[in-house]
């Protein structure tokens, strides 16, 4: 991974919309043939950042690099970048193999050779044979085939796509996801993606990127940025987490000995985290409401223990989520079980025996 | 049963409107030199002699002219009205494109009258080219809405689509936008040709005596003899409209289908 060149620099890039401040000095990296995703709330600039490669949006400030070559004044037909629209955008009045080899027109191939090539990206996104039809009368899945096949047969140093699975119902969602990820295997094209699906995000990308009102509050590979999310708010847009306060006693060679009521005394890491606040004071605590078990009598062990109250019980089926008022908390924590054969599922109000582990808990300053 | 008073009303209203322009062709084919009833027999002379006719000939080929001019010349404004409003937006905006729209609700009169003396001082010969300048005023307002509403119903990605995929402005336009809003653009220059082919006042105030349709068939009215030749020429008049405006509809839903856009309504 590391030894693969950039193919997109971000340096300080700012953006305003008259006084409205949509990217606030953006910096990083993506590497040639990875994964990217920039994942955040609607209105977060994510959009906007993409867009930006693409060449569809100027920046104030800042500079954009893709493959080395600063994109200031290169126009977007200039540029070694397609782009994969939310809407598809593809041109009604054209059929599918003529919106394929659109970007072909220009290109020194003869007819032959380029009624190929349509053929074999039609071929790659599985829609071969339906070069003649009418591109409206197209399905939502289908159509996001098509304007991938007219993206990737420009072979593209970088493929930009635009929340591109938002607009399908879930099952044929989950299913482009596992193709796109095989996709970008197979062609070895940079691949950045918009999204706003934190799932999504998790399955498919490398890296990812998680965007706050206009900053990257996070770059990161998915593991790390589920186990190890640096602010409460990262940790909070990608699934669950549980918060509690706690109290720093000492701090020292990277180890930080804390209390939260209903855990108690606990070491954790703080190497792991960004440490720049001082050693002592308050802080919270958080862990992910799997990284806990129920530990029912003569069944399992953990760690370290804590009792506690049954507050909320939602069943689903595989799992079962809990809502436990820790002794000594105020607020209930999220624990989610897996459901086995022949345990029982706890009703609210039992008295309970909570397991868990101080390698699962992260700090936050 | 209580009296259907709305349905009544309705139907009322329905043949208060189209029973004069219903007598019209009755009248046509009746084989008298007076319009009222009873009827005397069927007759297709009128038709003969207003074909044969030089002077209308004549009126025929200048309002073909003016019409066609207009409708071509309102359009390419409205394109660029259109595309300027919908695409881009800009200070002033808002009272420009009422700017522009205002002719259609202004006096035709008051505007014929002002264009007159305009003309006039300014030293130009009235001719047809003035009566085209006077028609594109009051047509360009009915291009700019239906091609506002083709050029919104385009999605502006389809542009950025096309751009992304190496083509410039001007291609994109051609390749892209142009195919998408042809029907709206058909559309605007059928009914700017069917408003100005009967355009009355403008042509009678900015002409300088050529003969048109409109202010053909006017002096032929003073002619009691003559009516039965202009009720079959309103006749043929009626049935040429409603195919025109029918084929703009049909190009206006068509460019809707394309674009897979929702039908807000239209002329017909």
């Amino acid at each position: 991974m590391t030894t693969k060149p950039d193919m997109i620099e971000f340096r300080n890039v700012q953006k305003y919309y008259g006084d409205y401040h949509a990217l606030r000095g953006i910096n990083a990296t993506i590497k040639a043939g990875e994964f990217f995703s920039l994942l955040g709330p609607s209105g977060c600039g994510k959009t906007t950042l993409l867009r930006t490669i693409a060449g569809f949006e100027g920046i104030s400030s800042g500079v954009v690099l893709v493959d080395g070559k600063d994109m200031a004044n290169v126009p977007p037909n200039k540029r070694p970048t397609n782009m994969v629209f939310q809407s598809y955008a593809i041109f009604p009045h054209l059929s599918v193999e003529q919106n394929v080899g659109f970007g072909l027109r220009k290109d020194p191939r003869s007819r032959e050779e380029k009624a190929r090539a349509v053929g074999q990206a039609l071929e790659m996104v599985g829609l071969a044979g339906y070069g003649a039809r009418s591109a409206h009368a197209l399905s939502g899945g289908q159509r996001q085939r098509v304007a991938l096949a007219r993206a990737l047969i420009l072979k593209p140093k970088v493929l930009l796509l635009d929340e591109p699975l938002s607009a399908l119902d879930k099952k044929i969602r989950e299913q482009m996801q596992l193709e796109l990820i095989k996709l970008q295997r197979e062609v070895g094209i940079t691949f950045v993606l918009v999204t706003h699906d934190q799932e999504e995000a998790l399955v498919m990308s490398d890296r990812i990127a998680v965007m706050f009102e206009g900053n990257i509050a996070q770059l990161d590979d998915p593991e790390t940025l589920y186990r190890l999310p640096k602010t409460r708010q990262v940790a909070n847009f990608i699934g669950t987490m549980n918060f509690l306060p706690a109290t720093i006693l000492s701090e020292a060679g990277g180890r930080a000995e804390v209390e939260a009521p209903g855990l108690g005394r606990l070491e954790v890491d703080v190497e792991k985290q960004i440490s720049s606040a001082p050693a002592t004071g308050k802080t919270t605590i958080g862990f992910r409401p799997e990284t806990v078990t129920m530990l029912y009598d003569g069944q399992g062990s953990a760690d370290r223990e804590s009792m506690g109250t049954v507050a909320e019980v939602v069943y689903y089926g595989d799992m079962t989520y809990y809502d436990v008022t820790l002794d000594g908390c105020a607020d209930p924590i999220r624990m989610s079980m897996r459901n086995v054969f022949g345990r029982p599922v706890l009703d609210i109000g039992t008295r309970c025996r909570v397991g868990w582990s101080p390698g699962a808990m992260v700090m936050f300053r | 049963m209580k009296f259907p008073v709305l349905r009544t009303y309705t139907v009322l209203y329905l043949l208060f409107l189209y029973i004069p322009i219903l007598i019209l062709p009755i009248f046509a084919f009746n084989n008298s030199t007076t319009a009222a009833f009873p009827l005397k027999g069927f007759t297709t002379q009128w038709f003969g002699r207003v074909f044969t006719d030089p002077a209308l000939g004549e009126a025929l080929k200048n309002s073909l002219i003016v019409a066609g001019s207009t409708a071509f010349f309102s359009t390419l404004l409205g394109i660029l009205a259109a595309r300027a409003t919908t695409r881009y937006s800009f200070k002033g905006q808002a009272p420009l494109s009422g700017l522009i729209m205002l002719p259609m609700v202004l006096p035709e009169m008051i505007m014929a009258m002002a264009l007159l003396v305009v003309l006039l001082s300014l030293g130009i010969p009235l001719s047809l080219f003035t009566i085209i300048l006077g028609d594109v005023l009051i047509c360009t307002p009915f291009a700019v809405a239906i091609l506002t509403s083709a050029f919104q119903s385009l999605d502006k990605s389809l542009e950025e689509a096309a751009q992304d995929l190496g083509e410039g402005p001007f291609s994109t336009f051609y390749l892209v936008i142009l195919p998408l809003v042809a029907p709206g653009i058909i559309s605007a220059m059928l009914i700017c040709f069917t408003i100005a082919i009967d355009e009355f006042i403008i042509a009678n105030f900015l002409g300088s005596g050529e003969k048109l349709l409109s202010t053909y068939i006017f002096g032929q009215l003073r002619f009691p003899k003559n009516v039965p030749n202009i009720m079959a020429l309103g006749t043929v008049l009626v049935c040429v409209s409603i195919a025109l405006l029918a084929t703009a509809e049909f190009f206006r839903r068509r460019g809707l289908a394309r674009t897979g856009a929702k039908d807000t309504g239209g002329f017909l």
